[in-house]
């Protein structure tokens, strides 16, 4: 690493380089987050496919209001000491189900949203502010942190995505039918109100795990941009979920490990991972259409 | 035409329990098969504007049934109440026996001209493929080949063979009107509901789909419930005429309907339904009811 440390003296930087990367003690600091890594290789990957519907269905603001739900659950469970897991799912589950109730026309959808939202926060907020353990948990919940996740937490975490993923997977064509044309699709059968609140209780499982990986704030980085992404570099139904899964486990677990060198939170680098990816498919895109042109 | 037996019973008020209580021997009255589509006393308003009221309905086998009306006459919720999609305020729809608000449906649907957007992860193979199994749970696994014959098919009498590959969000209004036309004959439905899907065509693929539609009817028997605001193209085809007009609605065939003594009354002021070079043109009727006879008559 003094190689490092010569680039950061020769640059001029004090401390904060350091606080961004440094990467002594990686391998012990990797063996404490191993947990971590493969929770946050699970939600990337579902993240990704999920993200696909999301981008389909419109419902990005959705999400996001459903993470600030999750987040009060979450803050709601520290304050009574329960279990955050538990406590992110109800918050979540709640939320997805009531905004899956409120149907499908979008403008309605969105202002409930909107009042939904601040709301959650708020309480959230003032959960924390009543909590009073340790700074850093608080913290977390808003913004990330490799929180070091215990055996059994992990097995929830993975649990939960590979039910929203098995729920995915189960309603697959018929909840891409609906996303393009729910009356078309209603024509041949697919019963549009059970769709769509399947996809609404594989959303709210994906964000409860989310918000603890991530960060409320920051959920949208791991249910948009992936899918946002894959969809800049191609219109095939089969390459942009599987696109989607790989830039979402690039973004999670490479941010990481490069969060493992500094002391920041770990949502700056998967939300800068993320966003690059994003950078680059969108140039990829831009290149290949002007070739076609 | 079978159609044209069919349109005497349009009105006929016969209990609507004895058709919908058992599936009739169709065999025993090839003459009379059972209508597939049935609709008794249906009514419908929004914030007291009523849109139809005591219609009644019955379309059978092969029958070509065209849609008339003004903007906002109530044709695309009348098309949404067939699907089961929009409840009615009374009345009954039954298709092939079953009541649409519930059971598995077998309808092909091309909605009114609706844009898909850019970004749209699907191409257009893609879009007609999901009329074939759509509704089937699961990712496909089996049967590709299969469906790639059917989709292919599907896609060449629609003239898009060119298309299948590019992305559906790139395709223009019209060629996407195809490929809906194709997705929803792919799935041999047992009846066929088309909003305006003329829209965006130029004349030579609006002859396309007319004669495609057409045929489909004639070969499977599949009934065809066809809004137009243009009779034209369809007059053809067209066994009986719904029109649509002020709360109110004339059924029966086009020379009954389309008449300036039937549509003066339907409107409740003077319309007049002329012949210009081979075209009926309807003249006259209200503007605030129907602009596009405006244009049509100036
Ligand atoms: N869910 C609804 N709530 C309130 N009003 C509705 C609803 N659905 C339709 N309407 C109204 O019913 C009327 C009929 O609409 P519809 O779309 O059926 O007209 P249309 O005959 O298909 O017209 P166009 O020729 O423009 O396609 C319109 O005035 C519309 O605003
Ligand atoms: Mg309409």
């Amino acid at each position: 690493m003094s190689g490092l440390d010569a680039l950061t003296i020769l640059a001029g930087h004090a401390q904060w380089w350091h606080q961004v990367i440094d990467f002594s003690d990686y391998g012990q600091l990797m063996a404490l987050v191993r947990n971590s890594i493969i929770a946050a290789a699970v939600l990337g990957v579902v993240g990704g496919v999920l993200g696909v519907f999301v981008m389909q269905r419109d419902m990005a603001f959705a999400v996001h209001g459903v993470s600030e739900l999750s987040f009060a659950g979450a803050a709601g469970a520290l304050l009574l000491g329960s279990s955050v897991v538990v406590g992110a799912l109800a918050g979540s589950l709640l939320a997805a189900l009531a905004i899956g109730l409120l149907g499908a026309r979008a403008r309605d959808r969105n202002s409930a949203i909107g009042v939904l939202m601040p709301f959650g926060l708020g309480l959230g907020i003032l959960f924390l502010a009543l909590y009073d353990g340790r700074a850093s948990s608080k913290f977390g919940l808003l913004t990330g942190q490799i929180i070091s996740v215990d055996g059994p937490q992990l097995w929830w975490l993975v649990g939960i995505c590979v039910v929203a993923l098995a729920i995915l997977v189960a309603i697959w064509r018929p909840l891409l039918f609906n996303s393009l044309d729910p009356d078309v699709a209603a024509a041949r059968g697919v019963p549009g109100r059970v769709v769509s609140m399947l996809f609404m209780l594989a959303l709210g499982l994906v964000v409860s795990v989310a918000v603890q990986v991530v960060g409320a704030l920051l959920v949208l980085a791991l249910l948009v941009t992936p899918a946002a992404s894959a969809l800049r570099v191609s219109a095939s139904t089969v390459a942009v979920p599987l696109l989607g899964a790989l830039f979402g486990l690039v973004a999670a677990v490479g941010g990481i490990l490069l969060a493992l060198g500094g002391s920041l939170p770990i949502s700056p680098y998967i939300t800068t991972i993320a966003f690059a990816t994003y950078l680059g498919c969108r140039a990829v895109g831009a290149v290949r259409d002007r070739r076609a042109a | 035409m079978t159609g044209r037996d069919g349109a005497s019973c349009a009105v006929t008020q016969d209990a609507p329990t004895a058709a919908s209580s058992s599936h009739p021997d169709r065999s025993a009255h090839p003459a009379h098969p059972a209508p597939v589509l049935e609709v008794r006393g249906a009514t419908l308003a929004f914030h007291g504007r009523t849109l139809w009221s005591g219609l009644d309905l019955d379309v059978r086998p092969g029958e070509f049934l065209t849609v008339l009306g003004a903007n906002g006459s109530g044709k695309s919720t009348l098309l949404k109440a067939l699907l089961g999609v929009q409840r009615l305020g009374s009345g009954t729809i039954r298709i092939q026996g079953e009541s649409v608000a519930r059971g598995r449906r077998r309808v092909g649907y091309v909605p009114q001209q609706r844009l898909i957007p850019t970004g749209t992860p699907m191409r257009g193979r893609d879009l007609v493929a999901l009329g074939v199994d759509g509704h089937r749970p699961g990712v496909r696994l089996r049967g590709r080949r299969a469906l790639r014959a059917r989709v292919d098919a599907a896609l060449a009498a629609v003239d898009g063979t060119e298309l299948a590959r590019r992305p559906i969000g790139q395709l223009s209004g019209g060629e996407q009107q195809r490929m809906r036309v194709a997705q929803a004959l792919v799935s041999d439905p047992a009846l066929l509901l088309c909003d305006e899907p003329l829209g965006s065509l130029d004349l030579h693929h609006q002859q396309e789909v007319v004669s495609l539609v057409d045929q489909r009817r004639r070969s499977h028997g599949t009934p065809v419930v066809f809004v137009t605001h243009d009779v034209n193209p369809v007059l053809p085809a067209t066994d009986r005429v719904l029109y649509l007009a002020a709360g109110s609605h004339r059924l029966g065939r086009p020379e009954e309907v389309l008449r300036s003594d039937v549509l003066s009354e339907l409107y409740g002021t003077r319309v007049d339904v002329a012949e210009v070079a081979g075209r009926i043109v309807v003249l006259g009727a209200p503007a605030h009811l129907d602009p596009h006879h405006w244009e049509e008559g100036a």
